[in-house]
């Protein structure tokens, strides 16, 4: 069978707006048995011009037609760098529906909550064991979130010890969210460049009495270990400075290493990547942040805490820095999480993350004679690949492109910066090596296409419904909604 | 690729036109063309003062988000006003309709440490 994935018949869809015919509804009302009442008129408005009206059924088909123009984890490999695309098993799902769950109100009484606090207790303790930190908050709603709570942290702590500090230093292999956190923060954000690896000696050369702390990301966005962490915490603990680290790429360490063991000051987990939720539609995910003795105080509030009279919810944190998230954070990520966490166990856990590192060395081994590898220290969770041996003037976005033809999603390219047409590949742990054969068969077969045939390459995808849309023009004239469209 | 002798170059990838205490900014050929096809560009108002080595403004294309850095210290006495409304012109005019803004210099000798034409062509090669 070919691996080019085939065309089949795929349906047309309207805009809703188009599909609207006068006077058609979707509901039907029950009698009135109460005396008729109005409203004022001055709250009641004019019919909205242009609103869709339409039946149940036209809606239904709506959404399910798009739905098969959808591509997701669940439809097929997809390998995008640093987002860790992992199958997401079914049964989390189902925990995290669980009607007593999605019943909650989260103004219930914490008396009655209780199973949904300890569901939190629990969780933040697993985690903590899982990164060697002594506390954990699940309170910040994505990653990015977390960044900011924990350089907030950082920021508390130096102000606590009326310390002045004004710059934060980032490696070039960091995420690209780091140094707009410390921007946020108020930090003057000072990049410090890497041969692939942060090396201690640069630190120590940038390390002096302005700086708060560094954020370093690890692994990193090469998919490389920081060999030096430990040394380059030391530095900056002795330039009185803390380390956070970003802890999106923790996929690749569950059950071998523990950032809190190597010095790590402050980390967030991404919980939607590496502990089950299915993300890349726009969220929710969760960025909880675990934190040594030294930082617990300044945790946000609340936090979950168990006492002999059972679970509370702590809010006597004098030094905290304070709320970040309405109610708890986003609980039903935390199911997942949780639920994930207690069916895998340390062992799976730990066998989950060296699958990762195995699939992606396995993808590494079978493309490097093929594609070039611009650093070639020991991969981890990642691999990350150039163009430059790419033929027929053919680049990462038409190899990208091609891919789809093959039936799979792209991988994250021309990230990270420090790679020029970065083409960056990350398994993850749920595919089989029949997976990742199919794969580097696609990738070989499309640099040989581009050496052969480069029109093939460079006008993909071609067994699309739609062929290669004009990015640049939609950049730079983006219409956003029905009204501008119907305009033109 | 196209370095014009007249011009000044910086390692990061800026232009610079010095005509007496005045220098007028942009980004070069080679940039554009790393960058592809530009999306977006930010600059900074008349009267900011910007300082060499630190960004002024934010140059976006389809692939990145890049920082453009002040090559010279100075007060921004004249931006590009069409530029924010026709980015393309990055690619395909860098160094005359795409000039971003015009600096009034404080120190002139700054000047010194750009490169020319011939070192700049030397160091991208590398």
């Amino acid at each position: 069978m070919s691996r080019v994935g085939t065309r089949g018949l795929a349906l047309n869809e309207k805009l809703l707006f188009e599909h609207s015919d006068p006077g058609r509804i979707g509901y039907s009302l029950p009698n009135l048995d109460v005396p008729p009442a109005s409203l004022d008129n001055d709250l009641v408005r004019d019919g909205l011009d242009g609103f869709p009206e339409l039946s149940e059924v036209d809606v239904v088909r709506h959404f399910t037609r798009l739905s098969t123009w959808n591509y997701g984890v669940d439809s097929g490999f997809y390998p995008l760098g640093s987002c860790t695309m992992k199958y997401n098993p079914k049964i989390n799902e189902v925990a995290c529906r669980h009607p007593r769950l999605t019943g909650l109100h989260p103004k219930v009484p914490v008396p009655l909550a209780q199973g949904a606090l300890e569901l939190m207790y629990e969780l933040q303790q697993d985690l903590a064991e899982i990164s060697g930190f002594a506390a954990v908050t699940l309170q910040p709603a994505a990653g990015a979130h977390g960044e900011l709570a924990g350089m907030l942290m950082i920021r508390a702590s130096h102000e606590a010890q009326g310390r002045k500090r004004t710059k934060v230093l980032i490696p070039d292999t960091a995420h690209g969210t780091n140094p707009a956190t410390a921007a946020l923060c108020g930090y003057d954000v000072v990049p410090i460049a890497s041969d692939g690896v942060l090396r201690a000696e640069e630190v120590r050369a940038h390390m002096d009495g302005d700086v708060a702390g560094l954020m370093v990301t690890n692994p990193n966005t090469l998919g490389l270990f920081e060999s030096e962490i430990k040394q380059i915490c030391d530095i900056v603990h002795e330039g009185g400075g803390l380390v956070y680290c970003d802890g999106a790429n923790l996929n690749a360490l569950m059950g071998i290493a523990r950032p809190g063991d190597m010095g790590i000051d402050v980390m967030h987990f991404n919980l939607h990547k590496t502990f089950s939720t299915p993300h890349g539609g726009g969220g929710p995910g969760a960025g909880a942040v675990g934190v040594t003795a030294g930082l617990e105080p300044f945790l946000p509030t609340p936090m979950v805490d168990k006492t002999k009279q059972g679970f509370v919810l702590d809010y006597d944190r004098p030094q905290s820095i304070g709320r970040l998230r309405s109610f708890f954070g986003n609980f039903g990520v935390m199911v997942r999480a949780w639920a994930y966490i207690r069916s895998m166990g340390g062992e799976g856990l730990k066998r989950a993350s060296e699958l990762a590192v195995l699939n992606a060395n396995y993808i590494r081994a079978r493309l490097e004679p093929v594609f070039h590898l611009p650093y070639q220290t020991r991969s981890l969770h990642e691999v990350v690949f150039s163009d430059q041996d790419l033929a027929g003037g053919c680049h990462t976005l038409d190899l990208a492109k091609r891919l789809i033809d093959y039936g799979y999603h792209p991988p994250t390219v021309y990230f990270p910066l420090v790679v020029k047409g970065a083409i960056m590949i990350e398994p993850t742990e749920t595919e089989s090596m029949e997976i990742l054969d199919e794969f580097c068969d696609a990738m070989i077969a499309i640099a040989r296409e581009a050496e052969e045939n480069p029109e093939l390459v460079l006008s993909a995808p071609r067994n699309t419904r739609t062929r290669r849309m004009d990015e640049t023009r939609a950049a730079r004239q983006p219409c956003l909604c029905w009204r501008e469209i119907s305009d033109e | 690729m196209d370095f014009p002798d007249e011009l000044k170059y910086t390692e990061e990838h800026e232009w610079v036109l010095v005509e007496e205490n005045i220098a007028t900014i942009g980004i070069t050929d080679f940039a554009q063309d790393q960058l592809g096809d530009v999306v977006f560009v930010e600059l900074p108002d008349v009267g900011v003062e910007v300082e060499e080595g630190k960004p002024f403004g934010v140059v976006e294309s389809v692939k990145a988000v890049s920082d453009i850095y002040a090559p010279l210290t100075g007060e921004v006495v004249e931006v590009n006003e069409e530029l924010p409304d026709t980015p393309e012109m990055v690619n395909t005019s860098p160094y005359e309709d795409a000039w971003m803004i015009k600096i009034k210099l404080s120190d002139p000798k700054e000047v010194d440490d750009l490169m020319d034409a011939a070192a700049y062509e030397e160091f991208i090669e590398d």
